[in-house]
């Protein structure tokens, strides 16, 4: 077998868009190695599922060559679609066929012969931990198990090539390393090649090779680890005693000589622009005036580290502040009271007795896995769901019945994209800040604000459907915030954002949560409850902790893990607080 | 080897055909649609919808009552048309008319007696509401033929020879009682199975676009033929089957009376339903969009079926152009074989003609079809 099992050489591709060309791939060439898990990583809209669709056949290039196996996939598709394994994105599950029926076509559709299924479907679903659900409907499964029913599916005539696109997006941190064992295990023992897309930069370190792809170009290609130590000696851990990591953060990250600076744990992680040893001094001379106990110390680079200081320039690099809101009221104000919150779905419960309590000014989160009930007691919480039983005040008022005047005080983003698309910007701002009872001047200035906090006044005449996805998140924040509301409900505001935007996105809203804004924040990645003050971690429904991100940490440090992360702990209650029953 | 390939081939297909039928099964919307909608359809336009003239409302205005005009009212009273109401003046008729409690007035002067007794001209003035210019066609012609029965068995009473120059012997042919329900019914047939065909066909494939299954199906070995014939087969069958249940129903239940032969029926009802399918999945392949095929579907299928087929309303007396559109309409060409089928029998030359059109349109759609299915996503 040859060495290279995917060779590009010189591909483009343009889509036409309504009022403009986009270069999803430009120029591109390079080899995947045989028997190897090659990551492709990259921000939204750097061409990695463009990538993964040529390599099947269901896509043509505009030009250049494309090898898979050694075909020409352009020329000879169907010959290199019986030989590889693609998942898409959203796979194609048929939610109305049981999980066995859903083996049973896709064996079908690539001739595995019948004597030869039962043995590899044991396997599958062995491998899967899905044997007591075959004969459950596809619709019926939960995030994580749709996930590995569809690895599982493409895996049923054992692929020479494995590509799967964005296999681990929304999906619980269990089931995601499942699915990475299930994925190595058919590297080790069938010598199978993979290719897969992902956002998580954290599972390009798991990669044996990545090719990090931006706006349709390749960056570099390489072994992770070799790429982390391109910022060797610019990595540092700086934490301050008695001082809160955010505006910490908001200080260090003003700092021209630091590049990024993020949450983390207890303090804040550092990628500096050039490799020095930062000091004190240079960093925080307040702090070191008023002798406040400063540690910095030198950390291992990470993936995330190198691929942020390779994407991050100065242009995007500047500071997102937000223009001052006021809020009335004291910090020790109780904004958001939820007692025994339930809420029944016929005889499906979707969110089962919690409690919980915010402050003003905080930023809380609600962790857990898609289907764990968060969405579900968001909405209550919004009065845009009745509660079957339990309390809930939101400044002291259950918003269901709230009057108009009271709502004011509220913003909410949705998880979905919910802004007018065949509108432009402009006009959704303008929209949103009538519903509001915005007028004239006070209106023109919040528009103003608007398109200069967000940085869209490139945009302002674009309709809102066509703007970039990290674009689009933007102007839904800055909906959410034209009539300066006191509590900010966002729902899922980072799903599908890549790296960059996320930073951007938290620093808005930590810059929010100083001036006394009280911040409810769903999310399903892991490291986002860093910034949050406190949390819950929810799983079927109900609370298994809640706590400050340390006190979740706490609960799974052990003397094999020491320094456990966010998602290590979520692993750790899911594990020990549910009984094994299929994880539901 | 070849014969390894036909076995590969088949169980894809067989696979492609299996996950069909499951989803039929366990959708209940298709067999609502396949099912249910043809008895519901057939039943609204066998009892709901009526072109037929029966118990029109109408008011005598009779000026000045007498043995006379008694026996003309009976007329009105016997005939199975009218349900006929007394005034005594025109005003109080005309009023009634304004206030659409009858549809027409028959006027009948003080003196029409009398004038008809001594041999003059006796008018019987007729006011109709034209505002259903058709019903209003219908009335006044059945009021004639009231009239002018009335009048040869008055004259015969009488003695007196009445002479017409020209008598009316008419005869009606294969609908002899004149009754709607006997051509609208195999007209709902033809609508039932455009239904199924093209609706349901362009929704079910448009859903696989939309749930991503398709982007899954076209990288497996399946080709894009196997595709076709995985949603073609199993669309056919269900058609068929409303179809068989549409005619039971009409024979039986509706008692049209199905002259010519059922297999020919089967025959023309296959073609038509393949025509409808491909109709479907070529909606289904432009649009990729259940919302958007489903509009499509019944914009460009549905509602022609309704109303440019002939079944309803006469395509002879549409303007010009649209009767040219006309021609476009598959529907068009199987309602009328249809009604022929089912009132007249096997009149060849009208089912061959109409199956030779909807051959050329099988032939023209399954080419552009298979050249818009392309196992590609753009």
């Amino acid at each position: 077998m040859s060495k290279v099992i995917l060779t590009l050489s010189q591909v483009n591709k343009t889509f036409d868009s309504q009022d403009y060309q986009v270069k999803a791939i430009d120029d591109m060439s390079f080899a995947v190695k045989t028997g190897k898990v090659t990551g492709l990583i990259g921000p939204d809209g750097a061409g990695k599922t463009t990538l993964m669709r040529l390599a099947c056949g269901i896509l043509t290039p505009d030009s250049g060559d494309f090898e898979v196996m050694g075909i020409d996939v352009t020329k000879e598709p169907l010959q290199v679609q019986s030989q590889i394994g693609y998942m898409p994105q959203r796979f194609g599950l048929y939610e109305d066929l049981t999980v066995q029926e859903n083996l049973d076509l896709y064996a079908d559709l690539q001739n595995v012969a019948k004597d030869k299924r039962q043995a590899r479907y044991d396997e599958l679903m062995h491998m899967t931990g899905m044997s007591p659900f075959t004969g459950r409907l596809a619709g019926k499964l939960s995030g994580g198990m749709k996930q590995k029913l569809g690895l599982a599916c493409t895996l049923i005539r054992s692929p020479k090539l494995l590509l799967l696109d964005e296999p681990t997006v929304g999906v619980d941190p269990v089931s995601r390393r499942e699915l990475w064992e299930i994925v190595y295990r058919q590297v080790q023992e069938q010598g199978m090649s993979v290719l897969l897309s992902t956002a998580y930069l954290d599972e390009a370190e798991r990669c044996d090779e990545v090719v990090l792809l931006h706006e349709g170009k390749l960056i570099m290609q390489g072994d992770p680890k070799e790429f982390s130590q391109t910022v060797n000696g610019r990595v540092f851990q700086v934490t301050v005693e008695n001082s809160k990591h955010r505006s910490l953060q908001q200080k260090l990250s003003q700092n021209p000589a630091v590049l990024d600076a993020l949450i983390e744990g207890e303090g804040v992680r550092l990628v500096m622009t050039e490799q020095s040893e930062p000091k004190a001094e240079v960093l925080l001379p307040e702090m070191v005036k008023a002798n406040r106990k400063i540690n910095i110390t030198a950390v291992a680079p990470r993936f995330e580290d190198a691929f942020i200081a390779r994407l991050k320039n100065k242009e995007n690099s500047k500071e997102h502040s937000i223009a001052k809101i006021q809020v009335s009221g004291s910090a020790d104000d109780e904004v958001i009271r939820v007692e025994d919150l339930t809420r029944k779905f016929g005889d499906f419960t979707a969110v089962n007795k919690i409690n919980f309590h915010v402050k003003r000014g905080e930023i809380f989160g609600l962790l857990g896995a898609n289907g764990a009930g968060k969405s579900t007691a968001f909405r209550m919480l919004c009065g845009l769901l009745p509660v079957s039983s339990g309390k809930v005040a939101v400044a002291g008022m259950d918003l269901r019945v709230a009057t108009a005047s009271a709502r004011r005080k509220i913003g909410y983003m949705a998880q979905k994209f919910s802004l007018y698309t065949d509108l432009s910007v402009k006009q959704n701002l303008k929209f949103f800040s009538s519903a509001y009872g915005l007028r004239k001047k006070a209106q023109q200035d919040r528009i103003d604000w608007a398109l200069e906090t967000f940085e869209l006044q490139e945009y302002q005449d674009t309709n809102a459907g066509n703007l970039p996805l990290g674009y689009k998140q933007r102007l839904s924040f800055a909906a959410a915030l034209m009539h300066e509301p006191e509590i900010l409900f966002l729902d899922e505001p980072t799903s599908g954002v890549d790296p960059l935007a996320r930073r951007e996105f938290w620093q808005r809203t930590n810059a929010l949560a100083e001036m006394g804004v009280t911040i409810l924040v769903t999310t399903h990645f892991m490291d986002e409850a860093n910034y949050c003050d406190r949390l819950v971690i929810m799983s079927k429904g109900k609370i298994l902790a809640s706590g400050t991100p340390l006190d979740m940490k706490n609960l799974a440090r052990t003397e094999s893990q020491p320094d456990p992360s966010m998602e290590d702990a979520f692993i750790y209650l899911i594990q020990e607080k549910e009984q094994p029953d299929g994880r539901e | 080897m070849a014969e390894n390939k036909t076995s590969a081939r088949n169980m894809r297909l067989m696979g492609m055909l299996r996950k069909e039928m499951w989803q039929i099964i366990r959708d209940p919307s298709s067999i609502a649609i396949a099912f249910v909608m043809p008895v519901v359809l057939l039943f609204m336009f066998g009892y709901g919808v009526s072109l037929d003239a029966k118990d029109i409302p109408v008011g005598i205005a009779v000026e000045q009552a007498d043995i006379v005009t008694q026996s003309l009212s009976d007329s009105f009273e016997q005939s199975e048309f009218f349900k006929p109401s007394y005034y005594h003046s025109i005003q109080q008729a005309q009023q009634a008319l304004e206030e659409r409690k009858i549809d027409g007035i028959v006027w009948l002067r003080s003196n029409f007696s009398q004038n008809l007794q001594a041999g003059k001209q006796a008018p019987i003035e007729i006011i109709i509401n034209g505002v259903d210019s058709n019903q209003a066609n219908i009335t006044m012609g059945y009021i004639q033929g009231v009239w002018q029965s009335w009048l040869i068995q008055f004259s015969s009473s009488r003695g007196i020879a009445l002479n017409l120059p020209v008598n009316l012997e008419q005869r009606v042919w294969f609908n002899s009682a004149l009754n709607s329900r006997l051509f609208l019914v195999p007209g709902v047939i033809a609508v039932i199975m455009t239904m199924i065909g093209s609706l349901l066909t362009a929704m079910v494939v448009a859903r696989e676009w939309e749930r991503g299954t398709m982007e899954a199906l076209m990288v497996t070995p399946l080709s894009m033929k196997e595709m076709l014939a995985g949603k073609l087969i199993p669309y056919f069958i269900l058609g068929m089957g409303s179809m068989f249940i549409s005619v039971a129903l009409a024979v039986w239940w509706f008692g049209v009376p199905l002259r010519g032969s059922f297999w020919v029926m089967v025959l023309v009802s296959s073609l038509f339903m393949m025509v409808s399918l491909l109709i479907g999945l070529l909606i289904s392949i432009i649009s990729k969009n259940q919302f958007v095929a489903g509009q499509t579907a019944i914009a460009a299928s549905f509602l022609p079926a309704f109303l440019l087929s002939g079944f309803l309303f006469d395509i002879n007396s549409m303007p010009t152009i649209i009767q040219g559109i006309t021609y476009l309409i598959p529907a068009r060409y199987f309602v009328a074989q249809l009604q022929t089928l089912f009132l007249a029998g096997n009149v060849w030359p009208v089912i061959l003609s109409n199956a030779f059109a909807l051959m050329v349109m099988l032939v023209v759609l399954a080419y552009w079809v298979s050249s818009k299915s392309r196992k590609t996503l753009e």
